[in-house]
């Protein structure tokens, strides 16, 4: 990490527990302009990570501070600059994408104009302008996540936080979504993301942390993952499951 | 061992899956409770015994075969088949929609005549069942007190439900047919709706000409009716007839019914593959398009909320019905207002009680699909509004539907009896809030479509909810006569209200 790039997430110390340790004294750090994944198995915590970064979760102890703002003490000061995406589309199966669009803008208080402007551009750009007027519920499962991935970015967040954002996409959308990620980045945004397609992650990351058992067992650019693990020109997935396995073990 | 594939296979399949599904609508899911739920249903089975032995105690003994008799068992078989047949169009088109396992089966080997075949008859099983737990205690008190002839009153509730499916299958069928799958849907469920309550509704109509109040069993008592009811002799008497036990009308009556049950089965079980299949095209039709472009508005958090939810609600022909169905019976005391217009005033203390608690009934509804079924809660959730904002958001439009709705009621009573109105205003407010905070107190989140198994999440708020409506209703009655003994049943619901809110999970600090 750089001294001097000021951090747009900062996690120390936090943990959850539910029926055992699923965040086990997490320190995390993503940098302003960042595209950082989040990898790891099943059950790694992953998901709760980044549901209690978002206030979908409350957290036994920790901090999370974004860009500065404290999470936890102001929640909503923080959720204004970030933005959620889930593996699974949060829409409405009777609103329109422009009507959800509007809903989402009104939830962050953008203002009409401004809304609108974004809207068509977004929509234009995820070739969604044509279903623009129909309902969700008759979008394939490629579309809505595509609307999903608008209302997150109509409201130009600081930070988008991803989790599985892939999941059941053809090739084509998530093509586009790659695209548009890299260029928020581009643009100054900061993007955390899960996944378990680790080729989107070797592609897309500027940096990498691997998770296991609620803790962060690796974080760095591929190159130092594979320095780390001395595997040289392995694949991520090679580096992936070699740490995991290490991991394991110890 | 059943082998696979054939209709005893199949019928073990459905049978199983009910039974499964059963024990979920009574446990909620839970294991444990199987105990207890069973012992509630024991008490409230004896309940409803005892509800029918001071209902029917005397006139059992007295079940003479005469016209006003035979008028009144008319009467409640007609009621009893409307809600069959609601019940019944809502099934089958259930079994049109909902896709469930219908892909999977669809697309084996497995005969689709021999799969639908089953479930007309699981259909009919299921409603017949239904209709048996409510006319037992009846019928059993019956038999008790007048003899075994009653007995017929069983296979008599039995036939009812075949006829209300093969009804209901050719109803579905031609709708299909005459109108398209998309229209099909919402057109049956409206129907299915209006169909339950009609009955009901006509009754009271003829009781508020005929008496000027809404008690159903006047109506059928009435001099009027017995003199347009036909001869003795007639043939529409003979479902009456069996429940009395004869002979003849019993093997007649059920025999028609088994034969309308074969014939729907034999006729329309192998269509229902292919409508099957156009149903669910339905689903993947891209033809609901807004005929006005939407537009984006300068609006805040709360404002953006309260536009989305009345914008589902509109939009859900689904949930439309089902809030129709509460609202339908608002219709009798709608009409018994404009007949006060014409003379006596007094029936206005009568409206109060009944518009309290349709507010009650409607506000829970309502606020159970604002914070329960809240589709994408996360978006919601990771949004800049705090909680309380969120919430306040949903009350208001919980209770900006509420208002437009019971709104008109109250300005015309108002006109001719400005006292009941003011009460009514207050009770409506007061038993919609009250419904509203219970289903906040013991929200979990749910699919919107599970509207109707709303109550399985949590039934001590379902009963908290039921008890705080009819208290409302009975404090309003109460205080539009002006008496101050209106406070006692207002302190009693405060009371349970109270405990509602103490027994709540909304206390506990995991709650979120």
């Amino acid at each position: 990490m750089s001294d001097t790039q000021p951090l747009a997430l900062e996690i120390r110390g936090l943990a959850k527990r539910f029926e055992r340790p699923a965040v086990d004294g997490l320190d995390l750090g993503v940098l302003a302009g960042e595209f950082y994944t989040l990898l790891g198995p099943n059950g790694a915590g992953k998901t709760t990570t980044l549901r209690m970064v978002t206030g979908l979760l409350k957290p036994d102890r920790g901090s999370i501070a974004v860009f500065g703002i404290d999470a936890l003490a102001d929640p909503v000061a923080a959720k204004r600059i970030m933005a959620w995406v889930s593996d699974e589309p949060m829409i409405y199966d009777k609103l329109t994408p422009i009507e959800y669009l509007d809903f989402v803008a009104g939830l962050w208080t953008v203002d009409s104009a401004t809304a609108a402007a974004r809207a068509s551009d977004l929509l234009n750009w995820l070739d969604l302008a044509p279903h623009a007027q129909e309902r969700c519920e008759s979008l394939s499962k490629g579309m809505r996540q595509k609307v999903a991935l608008a209302g997150a970015l109509v409201h130009d967040p600081k930070l988008i936080i991803l989790d599985e954002p892939f999941t059941g996409l053809d090739a084509g959308a998530a093509r586009l979504i790659k695209d548009m990620l890299r260029e928020r980045v581009q643009a100054g945004c900061s993007v955390v993301m899960t996944t378990h397609i680790l080729d989107v992650a070797e592609r897309m990351a500027d940096r990498i942390g691997v998770m296991a058992e609620g803790v962060l067992i690796a974080e760095g650019t591929l190159d130092e993952l594979r320095r780390r693990e001395g595997s040289g020109h392995a694949t991520l997935e090679d580096t992936f499951l070699a740490l995991v396995a290490k991991s394991a073990v110890e | 061992m059943i082998r696979p594939g054939t209709t005893l296979w199949l019928a073990r399949h459905e049978a199983r899956l009910s039974w499964r599904d059963w024990i979920y609508l009574i446990t909620g899911g839970h294991s444990r409770r199987v105990f207890t739920s069973a012992l509630v249903f024991i008490v409230f089975v004896l309940f409803l015994h005892a509800l029918a032995y001071g209902m029917l105690g005397s006139s059992a003994v007295a079940g003479m075969a005469d016209k006003e008799v035979l008028l009144v068992i008319t009467g409640s078989l007609a009621m009893s088949s409307s809600l069959m047949l609601s019940q019944a169009l809502e099934s089958v088109t259930r079994g049109f929609y909902a896709r469930g396992d219908l892909d999977l089966i669809l697309a084996s080997p497995v005969s689709a005549w021999r799969l639908f075949a089953v479930r007309i008859m699981a259909m009919a099983a299921a409603v017949a069942a239904q209709s048996l737990v409510l006319a037992a205690p009846f019928v059993n008190v019956l038999v008790w007190r007048g003899g075994a002839r009653w007995l017929g009153a069983y296979a008599v509730t039995i036939a009812l439900a075949m006829d209300a499916v093969a009804v209901s299958v050719m109803l579905t069928v031609a709708l299909f047919r005459a109108i398209g799958p998309r229209r099909t849907r919402f057109v049956a469920q409206v129907l299915a709706a209006i169909i339950g309550a009609a009955f009901v509704i006509a009754a009271q109509f003829a009781a508020i000409l005929s008496f000027g109040t809404i008690s159903r069993p006047a109506a059928l008592q009435s001099a009027a009716l017995a003199q347009f009811a036909p001869d003795i002799g007639s043939i529409l008497w003979w479902p009456a007839r069996a429940v009395l036990g004869g002979p003849l009308a019993l093997i007649a009556v059920c025999g028609l019914s088994i034969i309308a049950l074969a014939g729907a089965i034999a006729t329309f079980a192998p269509r229902f593959g292919p409508l099957a299949l156009a149903a669910g095209a339905v689903a993947l039709d891209t033809g609901t398009r807004r005929r006005r472009p939407a537009r984006f508005h300068d609006s805040g958090p709360e404002q953006a909320l309260r536009r989305k939810e009345w914008v589902l609600l509109l939009r859900d022909p689904w949930l439309m019905s089902q809030t129709l169905m509460q609202l339908l019976y608002l219709l009798p005391p709608a009409f018994l207002l404009w007949r006060s217009y014409q003379g006596s005033g007094g029936a206005s203390a009568l409206l109060v009680p009944i518009l309290i608690m349709a507010a009650g009934q409607l506000g829970g509804g309502l606020a159970w699909l604002a914070v329960s079924g809240e589709d994408a809660p996360e978006l919601v959730a990771s949004a800049p509004v705090s909680r309380a904002r969120v919430l306040r958001a949903k009350i208001e439009a919980v209770l900006g539907g509420i208002a437009a709705v019971f709104g008109p009621f109250v300005v015309a009573l108002a006109l001719f009896a400005p006292f009941s109105a003011l009460v009514a205003a207050c009770g409506i407010a007061i038993a919609a809030g009250s419904a509203t905070a219970i289903q906040f107190w013991f929200r979990a989140q749910a699919r919107r479509s599970l509207f109707r198994r709303r109550q399985v999440s949590s039934r001590l708020a379902t009963f908290a909810e039921a008890l705080s409506s009819i208290g409302w209703a009975g404090t309003g009655a109460l205080a539009a006569t002006g008496t101050w003994l209106a406070v006692i049943p207002g302190i009693l619901v405060l009371a349970i209200i109270a405990g509602a809110w103490l027994i709540s999970p909304v206390r506990s600090p995991s709650f979120v």
